[in-house]
C-alpha cells in the first residue's frame, strides 16, 4: 500500500444480522475487499470497532484473531488460494490440523466436506489438476470444516465463467439456507447480487453510499442478534 | 498445531524444494560429520591412554604403604613426611582398622614374593603374588581363560599369559600382537607346577617371659626365626589376560595365589629383614595393603582417612586425574574446530529458510487467513529447521563415523609396515552419537529463530495480496 495512509474504509456503519446474506457493491477500490479484511480479522482497524458475536475484533490479541478465523469464519477468494503442493483432501484438512482435531476424525470430515460440494471423487487431485470451477469448490469445502458461522467471499466468481460462476453462487445459497450461515460476499457484479443477496451495500470511495434490501431473493430463514 | 502434523507438514515443505534442503542438510552432515570425527578422535586417544590404567580394574583400590618404607627415596619426601613417631607399622591391627573405616569393602596385604616355580622339571624363576577370592569380580579379570581359585586357600594358581607362553617355551618376537589367551589355556589348565620358597619360620617359643627378670637376650630370643626351604605343590586353574607391564600393586605379578594360601606359607618377605627388631613374634609386618573401595566416587575419602592415620596411599585415580585433566583441554580444542563447520551449515540454514519464506509468502497468508495463528507458522518454520537438523545430524554421525574408520584403517597400515602393533584410537561412544544429533538439532532450531519469528509476522493481507 505504499507509505501514505489512505483511508480505505471511512465511517461506515454497518449492521449484519444472522443469517443474512449480504452482498457488498461497489467499484474497484471503493474498500470493500478492506471492510471483508476486517470482518474476517485479517486487519484490525485504526479506529472504530469490528463486533462479531459480542467480541470486539480490534481489541483482540493476534492469538485470539487466529482463533476467531479458525472456528468463527470462512473464508473464499478470488483466485481460489489452494495450497498448491496439497492434494484437495489436504487442502480441505488443514484448518482441521489448525484446530487440532482429533487425526482418527480428520478424514471423514474431509471426505463430508467435499461430498457436499460434489467432489469427492477428486480428492487426491492437486488444484493444477482441476477446473477453476472446482477449485473454487475445494475452497468452499475449506472454509465450511470447521463449521464456521460466518462466510466470507471476496469476488468468488471472479476468476470463473457465468456458467460455473452460477454453479458456485448456488452453493454458497445452499450454506446460507441449509446450515444457516451468515454470508458477507464482496462483489462488483450487481446483477450476481441481485440474484443471490438479501440485502445489497453500495461503497465509494471508502464511504458507504446506499443500503437496502433486495426483494428478488429467497428471504433469511432465521433473523436474530447482530 | 500438533507435533506430528507439524512434522508431517514439515517433511512435505522440505520434500517441495528438495535439492535446495537437501544441499543444506548436506552442509549440516559435514559440519556434523566434522565434529564427531574430532571428539571421536580425542575420545579414541584418551581411551587409548587410559586403557592401561582402567584394564586393571583398580579404580575402586587404594594401595597403602608404611611411611617408612619412603624414608630416604627423596630429601623432598622426607621434608615433608611426618616425624619417626608420627609414622606407623603397617601390621595386622593397622589393616583391621583401615578394614573399619567406612566405606571400605576390605583390606587385604600384598604378599608378593620372587621364588621358583617348576614345571616339567624346568625351574622359572618370577615374581608371585596373592589375590583375594574378590578379586574375580573386578573387570581384571574379564578376559581370562579357565576358572578362579575354587577357595581362598586352595592349592591352585592363574598365571598371566606371558608366563603362561614363557612355560610352554614360546616366546614371543617383540612387537608381535597378543598371544590368543585361550590357545595358551588348553595345554596348561590343570597340569601341576612345584613352587619352591623359603618358609619363615619362628624359632621354639622362647621361656614364659617374667617381666622382673627379663634380660636382653629373652627379647633377641624371641625376635629370631629361621628360614626353611619348602615345597608346595599347585594346579593351574587359569590363565589371564592381565597385561603385566601396565599393572601395579600385585597385578604386576606373573602369577597369582589365593590369598589365604599365601599367608599360610610364611613366605620371606623383603619386609622382614627390614622389620627384624619390631616383627619378634609370628605377628606378620606387610609391606603394603590394597583396599578396596565400595565406590570410585569414594576412593578420595578413604585415602585422605588412611592418611591421617600415617601411612602413603596411592590410588590410580592420582595418576588418571591429571590425564584427564590434559584430555579435558584437548577435547575443548577439538570441539571448537568441529564446530567450526557446524557453524558455518547454521548459516545456510537461516538462508535456505529466508528464501523459503519469499517463495512461500501467499502459501503463509493462505494458512493465516484460514486460521493458522503466529504461533503455527512460527512452530512450522522451526519444525522445518529441527527436521533439517535431526536428518543431517544422523547422515553426519554415519559420515563421521566412516572417516573416522578409513582413517583409523589407514593409519594401522602404516603402523603395521612400521611393525608397530595396531591401535584402536578412533572411538564413537553412544553419547557422542546422541549429542552430535542432539547439537545438530539445537544448532539449527536457533538458525531457525530469526526466519520462523519473520514468516509468524508477515502480514496476511499484504501476503494474500502478492502475486
Amino acid at each position: 500500500m505504499g507509505e501514505t495512509l489512505i483511508r480505505a474504509v471511512d465511517g461506515i456503519s454497518l449492521e449484519v444480522r444472522t443469517g443474512e446474506f449480504v452482498a457488498l457493491l461497489g467499484s474497484s477500490g471503493s474498500g470493500k475487499s478492506s471492510v471483508l479484511n476486517l470482518i474476517a480479522g485479517l486487519d484490525r482497524p485504526t479506529s472504530g470497532s469490528v463486533v462479531v458475536q459480542g467480541r470486539d475484533l480490534a481489541k483482540l490479541s493476534r492469538e485470539e484473531l487466529a482463533k476467531y478465523r479458525l472456528h468463527i469464519v470462512g473464508m473464499v477468494f478470488q483466485s481460489f488460494n489452494l495450497i498448491a503442493s496439497m492434494t484437495l483432501a489436504e487442502n480441505v484438512e488443514l484448518p482441521l490440523r489448525f484446530a487440532e482435531v482429533d487425526r482418527s476424525e480428520r478424514p471423514g470430515r474431509a471426505q463430508e466436506a467435499l461430498e457436499r460440494v460434489g467432489l469427492r471423487a477428486r480428492m487426491n487431485h492437486r488444484p493444477s489438476e482441476l477446473s477453476g470451477g472446482e477449485q473454487q469448490r475445494a475452497a468452499l469445502a475449506r472454509a465450511l470444516i470447521n463449521r464456521p458461522q460466518l462466510l466470507l467471499a471476496d469476488e468468488p466468481t471472479g476468476n470463473l465463467d457465468s456458467h460455473t460462476g452460477t454453479e458456485i453462487m448456488d452453493l454458497v445459497r445452499e450454506f446460507n439456507q441449509q446450515l444457516g450461515m451468515t454470508v458477507v460476499m464482496v462483489t462488483h457484479e450487481r446483477a450476481l447480487a441481485e440474484r443471490y443477496a438479501q440485502r445489497m451495500i453500495f461503497l465509494a470511495d471508502g464511504k458507504l453510499i446506499d443500503d437496502r434490501p433486495n426483494a428478488g431473493a429467497a428471504p433469511a430463514t432465521q433473523g436474530g442478534r447482530p | 498445531m500438533k507435533i506430528p502434523d507439524l512434522t508431517e507438514l514439515a517433511l512435505r515443505n522440505l520434500r517441495e524444494s528438495l535439492l535446495r534442503n537437501s544441499l543444506t542438510t548436506v552442509g549440516i552432515s559435514v559440519g556434523v560429520a566434522s565434529l564427531v570425527a574430532m571428539l571421536s578422535l580425542g575420545t579414541g586417544l584418551q581411551q587409548l591412554f587410559s586403557q592401561r590404567l582402567a584394564k586393571s580394574g583398580l579404580f575402586d583400590t587404594v594401595f597403602v604403604s608404611s611411611r617408612r618404607d619412603l624414608r630416604g627415596m627423596g630429601r623432598e619426601e622426607e621434608r615433608k613426611g611426618p616425624t619417626p613417631g608420627e609414622s606407623r607399622v603397617l601390621d595386622e591391627p593397622a589393616r583391621q582398622e583401615i578394614e573399619r573405616l567406612p566405606n571400605v569393602l576390605e583390606a587385604y596385604p600384598d604378599i608378593r614374593f620372587v621364588t621358583e616355580l617348576r614345571y616339567e622339571d624346568k625351574p622359572h624363576l618370577t615374581m608371585i603374588s596373592a589375590l583375594p577370592v574378590s578379586a574375580k569380580s573386578t573387570d581384571a579379570f574379564d578376559g581370562m581363560q579357565g576358572g578362579f581359585f575354587s577357595s581362598d586357600a586352595a592349592p591352585e594358581v592363574i598365571l598371566q599369559k606371558s608366563f603362561a607362553e614363557e612355560l610352554l617355551g614360546k616366546t614371543p618376537p617383540l612387537g608381535a600382537p597378543d598371544p590368543n589367551v585361550a590357545d595358551l589355556a588348553k595345554p596348561l589348565v590343570g597340569k601341576e607346577l612345584t613352587m619352591r620358597y623359603a618358609q619363615r619360620q619362628v624359632a621354639p617359643a622362647p621361656q614364659p617371659p617374667v617381666r622382673a627378670s627379663a634380660s636382653a637376650d629373652d627379647s633377641i630370643a624371641g625376635a629370631a626365626y629361621s628360614v626353611v626351604p619348602r615345597e608346595q605343590k599347585l594346579r593351574i586353574v587359569g590363565i589371564s589376560d592381565l597385561d603385566p607391564e601396565s599393572m601395579r600393586g600385585p597385578m604386576r605379578a606373573k602369577v597369582f595365589l589365593p590369598l589365604k594360601l599365601a599367608e599360610s606359607l610364611h613366605v620371606m618377605q623383603p619386609t622382614d629383614l627390614r622389620e627384624i627388631s619390631r616383627a619378634a613374634t609370628d605377628q606378620p609386618v606387610y609391606s603394603s595393603i590394597s583396599v578396596r573401595v565400595k565406590n570410585p566416587a569414594q576412593v578420595q575419602l578413604v585415602e585422605e582417612a588412611i592418611k591421617k592415620m600415617g601411612f602413603n596411599t596411592f590410588s590410580i585415580l592420582d595418576a588418571s586425574n591429571s590425564l584427564r585433566q590434559v584430555f579435558r583441554v584437548l577435547y575443548a580444542f577439538l570441539g571448537i574446530f568441529g564446530s567450526l563447520a557446524l557453524a558455518v551449515a547454521s548459516i545456510g540454514i537461516v538462508n535456505t529458510l529466508v528464501m523459503a519464506i519469499l517463495e512461500r509468502r501467499r502459501e503463509i497468508g493462505i494458512m493465516k487467513a484460514i486460521g493458522a495463528s503466529d504461533g503455527d507458522v512460527k512452530k512450522l518454520f522451526f519444525a522445518e529447521a529441527g527436521a533439517m537438523g535431526i536428518l543431517g545430524g544422523i547422515v553426519g554421525v554415519v559420515l563421521g563415523w566412516a572417516i573416522g574408520q578409513i582413517i583409523n584403517f589407514g593409519t594401522n597400515i602404516w603402523l603395521k609396515s612400521q611393525s608397530l602393533p595396531p591401535e584402536h584410537f578412533w572411538a564413537v561412544p553412544l553419547w557422542l552419537v546422541v549429542f552430535s544429533i542432539l547439537f545438530a538439532f539445537v544448532v539449527s532450531l536457533v538458525s531457525g529463530l530469526y526466519p520462523a519469528s519473520r514468516a509468524a509476522r508477515l502480514d496476511p493481507v499484504q501476503a494474500l495480496r502478492y502475486e
